[in-house]
């Protein structure tokens, strides 16, 4: 185990200039995750178009660098994607960090760079806090049936 | 300075040695242990009197007529009046053995404060509360339709004595107070506040989760009605803690547990209680952990208290004096050594605790990174967390100069 391995140089560049950072005006899902455990915040907008396309994703909220980059790393793999790719995205990332299955680059970006994360098992609640949030959107859009959805604090 | 600070009044390489982890690596560098006010490590001779009693006369107590059982109830009653004498109350049996602050807050709040609080009532308290002395409030106070009031502070944790006598009134019903905050280390003036209490005629109930593991206290001299603390934090096993009450007041109390041991008659449709302490300690205790907890104060009474205090004083002192050089290092809480005990909590420059934390584990510096169960405080504080650093008798200056060292690597890791 050592520091490199968690703070990537990917990981350290997402935190230190965040991608997608601030909210989204014409967000049509807003989502709020919170970790009671360590008091990581996440706040999630998502702009689904009736086609079913993720054309914007953000974020904002207060963490450790790893919730933090995490989240950028997110809404730059999720935007532009169809939802049956963003839910493939998903499953990929948390299958990763779970469950120990290979990190697939392809389907993950940079992603990818969280693995290391696995090593630090307390570290990993981090590092999924955005993740399941965009779950929990994703799935309030689908029962809200294309109605705006607004859920606050949520835990992940 | 740092060999001076370290041995002033204790022996730190003796007691050291009492304590088996002290010697374990940490991602092969020494641990430093650091994070105390969490839980305190177990000298040899709270382990050894865990192990004794398991493979001696492991036994059921109060009930069996066979000799494991009378030596497992003479142990744990002799744990009992330990406990007492450490903390020169009246009588033994004043001492409830719960499973931890948390528990024995909680047994006032039900077995009290039903009985005593009602609709319109106010139960007065601050906030720097644990969340286990401020959610059973809340709790009792929705029950009840009562309310709490949160008695003035600056954000050091420093009561406004004046400000507080104010706020009582002919609804006033228990003040419920820490007496060493777990966030900011800063010692509340409990005599004081217990004095102006009574003069209104209401009991206190003081949090001493964090004091009594680190200060003398005499809940006789503070004329405290109700005390809590916690085994685990005083060299003792966790799953013990204990209810200080004063007698007539613990007399008067509803058990909150109902079942075995606590029972003097129990008929088809209506039972009576037994009395004191056995009423409130439901159900087959903590033996062993009482017994370890007995062995606990046992060995922090040959250390002396007093000693301890000025032990962990002196490295408080020298530990603000270090974090206070560091530039971009926020320190909470006050910066006098006088009035606050050794915890610390403090932030890096923009740096998440949670980083601080993860990077001075690598370092093998334990310490706490979080909102130590007392989200209020936070807020008031304007921060997510703390990075917390909390002492104890077993710290050394040299381990302050490995934190202060770890802060200086995190602080570069992340420029």
């Amino acid at each position: 185990m050592t520091l490199e391995d968690l703070y990537r140089e990917v990981i350290m560049d997402h935190y230190r200039r965040p991608r997608n950072r601030g909210a989204l005006d014409d967000a049509n899902v807003v989502m709020e995750g919170v970790n009671p455990l360590c008091g990581d915040e996440i706040k999630l907008w998502l702009r689904i178009d009736d086609a079913g396309v993720i054309r914007g994703a953000a974020f904002d909220g207060h963490g450790c660098s790893i919730s933090q980059s995490s989240a950028s790393i997110m809404t730059a793999a999720v935007t532009g994607k169809p939802l049956a790719d963003a839910h493939a995205v998903i499953a990929g990332f948390r299958g990763m960090m779970l469950n120990g299955e290979p990190p697939d680059e392809a389907l993950l970006g940079d992603g990818v760079a969280l693995e290391g994360v696995r090593r630090f098992p307390v570290r990993i609640k981090c590092a999924v806090l955005s993740w399941n949030t965009l779950q929990l959107g994703l799935d309030e859009h689908a029962t809200a049936g294309g109605q705006r959805v607004e859920l606050h604090h949520s835990e992940s | 300075m740092a060999v001076e600070t370290s041995t002033a009044g204790l022996d730190a390489a003796a007691i050291r040695a009492d304590f088996p982890v002290l010697a374990e690596q940490v991602h092969e560098r020494p641990l430093v242990y650091l994070d105390n006010a969490a839980t305190s490590q177990k000298p040899r001779a709270v382990i050894e009197a865990l192990q004794t009693y398991y493979e001696t006369y492991n036994a059921n107590i109060h009930r069996g007529l066979h000799a494991l059982s009378e030596r497992a109830t003479a142990e744990y009653e002799a744990a009992r009046a330990g406990v007492a004498r450490f903390i020169n109350a009246r009588h033994a049996h004043e001492v409830i053995f719960t499973r931890g602050t948390t528990e024995a807050i909680n047994l006032v709040a039900r077995g009290w404060g039903d009985e005593n609080v009602g609709e319109g009532d106010e139960i007065l308290l601050t906030e720097m509360e644990h969340h286990s002395n401020l959610v059973p409030w809340q709790m009792l106070a929705k029950r009840r339709g009562a309310a709490l009031r949160y008695i003035p502070m600056d954000v050091d944790g420093r009561i406004d004595l004046e400000g507080y006598a104010r706020q009582f009134g002919p609804r006033t019903r228990l003040v419920t107070i820490t007496q060493m905050s777990n966030v900011l280390g800063t010692i509340t003036p409990a005599a004081e506040v217990v004095r102006v209490a009574h003069e209104h005629g209401v009991p206190v109930l003081l949090d001493a989760a964090q004091s009594i593991p680190h200060l003398p206290v005499d809940v006789q001299a503070l004329d405290a009605d109700f005390v809590a603390f916690s085994g685990h934090k005083m060299l003792g096993p966790t799953g013990i803690g204990v209810l200080y009450g004063r007698e007539s007041l613990l007399d008067a109390m509803e058990p909150l547990l109902g079942g075995g041991s606590m029972i003097r008659v129990v008929e088809l449709h209506r039972s009576s209680w037994t009395g004191l302490p056995d009423k409130l300690e439901g159900g087959t205790p903590n033996i062993a952990g009482a017994i370890g907890l007995g062995a606990a104060v046992e060995y922090l009474a040959a250390v002396g208290m007093p000693g301890v205090a000025r032990h962990e004083h002196n490295l408080t002192e020298y530990a603000l004096a270090q974090l206070s050089d560091l530039e971009g290092v926020r320190v909470f809480g006050p910066m006098d050594a006088e009035d606050r005990g050794g915890v610390i909590s403090f932030y890096v420059g923009d740096i998440h605790p949670h980083d601080v934390g993860t990077l001075l584990d690598a370092d093998g510096i334990a310490v706490r990174a979080g909102h130590h169960c007392a989200q209020p405080l936070m807020r008031k504080l304007g921060v997510p967390a703390t990075v917390r650093a909390s002492m104890y008798l077993y710290n050394t200056a040299d381990e302050v100069d490995c934190l202060v060292g770890g802060i200086a690597r995190a602080k570069a890791f992340f420029a």
